[in-house]
C-alpha cells in the first residue's frame, strides 16, 4: 500500500456520501442524511453549512451546449432543475397552422405536426401566454409565420436530365422557407431579433410541379409539460461523478487488464522500480460499465462508487436560448413555484 | 393549464379528530419537481415526524403532500419553512451559477 492510495472512508460516511456499484446491484441509493437517522451527526437544515460546501464549476460552454458540475446539493433539488429544464421552461412554438392550400402528398395533419416541432428563434421572455379561447392572438402573445411555396418545372433544365434538382424548382420545402409576418408593433420591437426558424435546413415536405403549400402559422408561448415541441432543450441530464478506489497495489498483467476494464484515460500504468503499477488518473471519464467485476481476481481489489452530491450536468439547447440562460430560467421557475405556494399558504390560513 | 384557477392551487385536508400537526396538503398542478425537492427540505427539519407525497393518478395533475409534526407544531409551519428554505437555496444556486458563468466567459474572452 502506498500513501497515495485514498484512505478508505468510514462506514457511515460511505453510506451517507457514496452510491456503491456492486457486482449484483447498487447499494446506498437513497438520501439518508435526515435528522435522527445517524447518531452523532447533525443533519438539520443549515443554510450556512450549505453555502460553505456548495460549488458550481463550469466545465465546457459553447453556443448550444453547457457542461457544469454542481457539487454539494441533494438529488431532489438537482433533479428538480433537470425536470424544469425539460418540461417547464417556456419557449415559442407553432401551435396553429391555417392551411389555405396543400396539394402536396403529405397530409395536412402530418405537415402541421412537423411544423410544430420546428424550433422557432424568439425570446419567450418577451411574450405572454395566450388565452386558449383566443383565436386571433395579439402582438404580445403571438408570432405569425407564413409558408408559401409552389413547385414548378425548371425551364432551363438540360433536356436529357433526370436529376430532380435540375428538373424542378422549389421541390424541396425547408424550414428556411418559413417567413415571419410581424403583427402590430412587432416589426419595430423585434427589428434586430430575426424571428424565424432556428435552423433553415429542416426538410418539411417534397413537392412536384404544380403542387403548392400556402400556410399561415401562429406561434404561442408554452411549456414542455403541455407538448414536447415547447421543450427548450434537446436534452438536459446529469450523472454522478464516478469514484474508483484501488484497495491494493495492482501491478503487472493484472494492472494491464484493470486498465482495459475502464474507459480510456481512467486508469494509467506507472513505472515503479521497473514494475507497472495501476493508478486511477481520471475517474470522471468512466462510464461505470462495471466490467472489472467480471474478473474474479480483480473484483475484490477495487471499489466502484459514485459521489452522491456531485452532479455533472449536461444541457443541450435547441438553439432558441443559450444553455446558460436556460439554467437560470429553470432556477427562477422553481423559485416562483415556491413563492406561489407561500402566498397561497398565507391566503388559506386567513380563511 | 389553469383549469383550477389561481385561487385554489393549495388545499388543506385534515381528517376528523386529527390535530393541526397532521395535515395533507393538496398541491394542484405540481408533480415530483416540487414534491420531491420540497419533501427533502421539510424532512431536514427536526420538528417533522413524517413527510411524504403521492401523485394521486397519472391523469390528475396534483399531489397529496402529507406532513406530520412532532408535538405542538402546526403542519403549515414546516411547509412554510420548507418553501422559504428552498427559495433561499435556489437563490444561492442562481447567484453562484451566474457568478461562475461570468467568470468562465471572461476567462474565455481573455484567452481568445
Amino acid at each position: 500500500m502506498t500513501a497515495k492510495m485514498a484512505a478508505p472512508m468510514n462506514n457511515v460516511d460511505e453510506i451517507r456520501d457514496r452510491v456503491i456499484l456492486g457486482e449484483f446491484g447498487i447499494k446506498n441509493v437513497h438520501t439518508t442524511d435526515y435528522p435522527g437517522n445517524y447518531p452523532g451527526y447533525d443533519d438539520t437544515w443549515d443554510f450556512e453549512k450549505f453555502k460553505k460546501t456548495f460549488r458550481i464549476d463550469i466545465v465546457n460552454s459553447d453556443e448550444n451546449t453547457l457542461e457544469f458540475d454542481m457539487i454539494g446539493i441533494d438529488a431532489a433539488i438537482a433533479n428538480a432543475f433537470r425536470r424544469i429544464l425539460l418540461a417547464e421552461v417556456p419557449t415559442m412554438a407553432i401551435e396553429k397552422a391555417f392551411i389555405y392550400n396543400n396539394t402536396s402528398i403529405i397530409q395536412d395533419e402530418i405537415l402541421s405536426h412537423r411544423l410544430g416541432l420546428v424550433p422557432i428563434k424568439a425570446d419567450p421572455r418577451l411574450f405572454e401566454y395566450r388565452n386558449s379561447e383566443d383565436q386571433e392572438g395579439t402582438e404580445i402573445d403571438t408570432i405569425q409565420l407564413q409558408l408559401k411555396v409552389k413547385c414548378t418545372r425548371n425551364p432551363r433544365a438540360p433536356k436529357d436530365s433526370s436529376d430532380h434538382k435540375e428538373l424542378y424548382l422549389n421541390h424541396m420545402v425547408y424550414s428556411g422557407d418559413i417567413k415571419w409576418l410581424p403583427v402590430g408593433n412587432q416589426a419595430d420591437v423585434f427589428a434586430d431579433a430575426k424571428i424565424g426558424p432556428v435552423h433553415g435546413d429542416i426538410l418539411l415536405a417534397q413537392l412536384r410541379p404544380g403542387q403548392e403549400l400556402d400556410i399561415v402559422m401562429h406561434c404561442v408561448k408554452g411549456i414542455g409539460k403541455d407538448h414536447a415541441k415547447f421543450s427548450p432543450v434537446a436534452t438536459a441530464s446529469y450523472r454522478l461523478l464516478p469514484e474508483i478506489t484501488l484497495l491494493q497495489t495492482i501491478e503487472g498483467e493484472q494492472a494491464e487488464r484493470l486498465k482495459r476494464c475502464f474507459s480510456p484515460g481512467v486508469i494509467e500504468l506507472e513505472n515503479v522500480n521497473g514494475r507497472k503499477v495501476a493508478k486511477v488518473v481520471n475517474s470522471r471519464l468512466d462510464t461505470c460499465s462495471r466490467e472489472v467485476l467480471r474478473h474474479d481476481d480483480l473484483k475484490n481489489l477495487v471499489k466502484l462508487g459514485r459521489v452522491r452530491d456531485h452532479f455533472i450536468f449536461s444541457v443541450e439547447s435547441t438553439g432558441i436560448l443559450p444553455p446558460d440562460v436556460l439554467v437560470t430560467e429553470a432556477i427562477n421557475v422553481l423559485i416562483s413555484k415556491c413563492q406561489k405556494f407561500l402566498t397561497e399558504l398565507d391566503t388559506t390560513e386567513m380563511d | 393549464m389553469a383549469e383550477h384557477g389561481q385561487k385554489h392551487a393549495l388545499e388543506m385536508v385534515r381528517t376528523d379528530g386529527a390535530d393541526e400537526g397532521c395535515v395533507t396538503f393538496v398541491l394542484h398542478e405540481e408533480d415530483h419537481t416540487l414534491g420531491n425537492s420540497l419533501r427533502y427540505m421539510i424532512m431536514k427539519s427536526q420538528d417533522v415526524e413524517f413527510c411524504g407525497y403521492s401523485i394521486t393518478h397519472p391523469s390528475e395533475s396534483k399531489i397529496n403532500f402529507r406532513i406530520q409534526t412532532r408535538e405542538g407544531t402546526a403542519a403549515s409551519e414546516p411547509l412554510r419553512n420548507g418553501l422559504n428554505n428552498l427559495t433561499e437555496v435556489c437563490k444561492h444556486v442562481l447567484q453562484t451559477f451566474e457568478a461562475r458563468m461570468k467568470a468562465f466567459k471572461d476567462k474565455e474572452e481573455s484567452m481568445a
